[in-house]
């Protein structure tokens, strides 16, 4: 199921966090989202989630506009995992995870064996099955990202948005993470930090300066050193991929070219 | 191809230890199956029952456990008593009984609002009363009582009056912190400390203005709380309230799960977090202003149970609002039978004895469990 941002505007408080963004992610394709801090990243992904209503402009998943959508409705179709801070409530890791399956439940309907089956392949794929029983509070914060994203995957979604989801991640679990979402088949929204990882990962990239998307490409297309330069004020060498080709940028601390 | 997986890696340290001593050693106790959950709901309905017929029993005069049952059966089955027993059934059936089961309700109303508030607004500190209902409340009664307001409603113009004040503070609370038609927890925490604050001059300038002593007599019945003045009258009303609410909340456990959560995994599940908070707010509004109407603002156990609760069951809202109102009204018998017998014929306020014996128990149960909620 494709997704579509058109026109996507979001002004709070007379500041424009989001201006006049347009961004279509193919079905089954992978779009990462960079841009500095403050760029609008995180303010457009929360209207593809819902948790935003933009101030114009529409999302569209299918044919769909989402706004033309039940909340219910749109939480089947897209999930998200999310930046919200902490979990107060002593919640273990499979009630959390089979959460994702509210948007799916009447009432005080209880999960069917399929569903529990469901969650436990998703622990299982995100390799948080032997934390099952365990309490949310007492998970690092790279664990309690692993159940967000399992959680996520239960929705059973189409479309999948995610807010900087290698945060916490060590180096193994930020590259399986990634491949893993690749390997879904779902239709990939994803704000990332790391320039590199959204080049081995993203089948297109979108930048967001100020509000404004400024480039969206492959890859090897917008991540070029004048770009880099002029978006994020950084000198970096960009380098083909040994094995992938996919372009990798080399930081310099040294000031002089 | 199979679908990629992450892996334990298998000469790793940390990932695949099994979990340590701690916190998680509690979540191990606790009683997570159906299974559990029906035994502990039935264990606490027979608490509940024996509990009931033992404290309609106690009192002044005291009536055997036995003997007790035996005058309701006649009552309910409209069954005959020998004349020279007509006064004790009297005792029974028209103070006593009433009393306990008013009791037995607003416990469990208090205990269930708690939960659901406690999840609403993220806060382990808020009560029934965190929205300023039972200072609104209090204003209300003591109002009625000096300007002599309402009086077409008779001897239940200082209830209405309550509940007037209950819903006014509510309305208030919530229309001061609703901000561009969203409403966020911790704001509806402070406007609602700040306005029982605020409710709380209101009253102590009535009363200090007032020209007898019984607007103060009102005052520390309606902060303290008492189920003296419990009768038939009120109680159908009282029971519709409670148990519709009730049922409600328990309708929507998963929906509290969720905003438990945080608004914005709220929104990606599907459950829109204005759109529920602003319902579960009129509903724990009018439940609690019809109990704080009935009994005064009982103070700790809205609070108190639902912790314990979590304790013994975990935090899904599908067990604990399952728990927690029959817990809550077993506590609440007891505690209204120690308010009643220990210095009779004067009665101890509750909330006074809902703390002396509450803040003990919580605070051991809760070192012992290493208990959470909002971090280690």
């Amino acid at each position: 199921m494709d997704l579509t941002l058109d026109g996507l505007t979001v002004v709070t408080d007379g500041r424009s966090l989001v201006r006049d963004l347009s961004l279509e992610v193919a079905s089954g394709r992978v779009v990462g989202l960079v841009g500095p801090n403050g760029s609008g990243k995180s303010t457009a992904l929360r209207c593809v989630y819902r948790a935003l209503k933009p101030t114009s402009g529409t999302v569209r998943v299918g044919e769909d506009d989402l706004s033309g959508l039940t909340m219910r409705r749109s939480a089947q179709l897209v999930a998200a995992m999310t930046q919200d801070g902490t979990v107060d409530l002593d919640f273990t890791v499979e009630e959390v995870v089979a959460l994702g399956r509210t948007p799916h439940l009447h009432g005080v309907q209880g999960l069917g064996r399929r569903e529990l089956a469901l969650c436990e392949r998703a622990m299982e794929r995100l390799d948080i099955r032997h934390l099952a029983r365990r309490g949310v509070p007492t998970l690092s914060g790279g664990e309690r990202q692993r159940v967000l994203l399992a959680r996520a995957l239960v929705q059973e979604p189409e479309i999948l948005v995610l807010d900087e989801p290698t945060n916490h991640l060590d180096v193994r679990h930020q590259v399986e993470l990634l491949s893993l979402l690749r390997g879904t088949g779902l239709t990939v929204l994803v704000v990332l930090h790391d320039l590199n990882l959204a080049a081995a990962a993203c089948d297109r990239i979108g930048v967001l300066s100020r509000g404004r998307l400024v480039a969206a490409g492959s890859p090897a297309v917008v991540l070029t050193a004048g770009l880099v330069e002029e978006v994020f004020g950084v000198r970096a060498d960009v380098v083909p991929h040994p094995r992938t080709g996919r372009p990798q940028l080399l930081y310099s601390l040294d000031p002089t070219p | 191809m199979p679908p990629p997986t992450m892996s334990t890696p298998t000469a790793g340290t940390g990932p695949a230890a099994p979990p340590t001593a701690g916190p998680a050693a509690g979540a191990k106790e606790r009683i997570t199956t159906r299974r559990g959950l029906v035994t502990t709901c039935a264990v606490l309905l027979a608490v509940l029952v024996s509990s009931v017929v033992v404290a309609i029993g106690l009192g002044s005069a005291v009536i055997a456990p036995g003997e007790t049952a035996r005058y309701l059966w006649a009552a309910l089955s409209g069954g005959i008593i020998a004349v020279d027993e007509v006064t004790t059934y009297q005792i029974i059936w028209q103070i006593r009984t009433p009393r306990v089961l008013l009791a037995a309700l607003v416990g469990a109303g208090l205990s269930a609002v708690g939960v659901a508030i406690q999840a609403m607004v993220r806060n382990a500190l808020a009560d029934p009363f965190v929205l300023g209902v039972s200072s609104g409340a209090s204003v209300g009664a003591v109002g009625v009582t000096v300007t002599g307001g309402l009086a077409a409603l008779g001897i239940h113009a200082v209830s209405a009056g309550a509940f007037i004040g209950a819903l006014a503070a509510s309305l208030l609370v919530y229309a001061a912190s609703t901000r561009r038609g969203s409403l966020s927890p911790l704001r509806l925490v402070l406007t609602g400390v700040a306005m029982s604050l605020g409710f709380q001059a209101v009253m102590s300038v009535i009363v200090y203005f007032a020209p007898d002593s019984e607007a103060t007599g009102m005052v520390l019945y309606w902060t303290m709380g008492s189920f003296g003045a419990a009768s038939w009258g009120a109680l159908p009303v009282v029971s519709a309230v409670v148990l519709l609410g009730l049922a409600v909340l328990y309708r929507y456990g998963r929906a509290l799960d969720v905003l438990a959560l945080g608004d914005e995994t709220a929104a990606s599940l599907g459950i829109g977090p204005d759109r529920h908070r602003k319902g579960m707010l009129v509903l724990v509004s009018l439940v609690t202003g019809v109990m704080v109407a009935v009994s005064g603002a009982i103070a700790f156990v809205g609070l108190v149970v639902p912790h314990v609760v979590r304790m013994a069951v975990g935090a899904a809202h599908a067990r604990v609002l399952a728990v927690a109102p029959l817990a809550g009204a077993v506590f609440m018998v007891w505690v209204d039978l120690v308010s009643r017998t220990l210095v009779a014929p004067r009665e101890l306020p509750l909330g006074a004895i809902t703390a002396l014996v509450g803040v003990p128990v919580f605070i051991a149960l809760m070192r012992r469990k290493g208990y959470l909620f909002g971090g280690r």
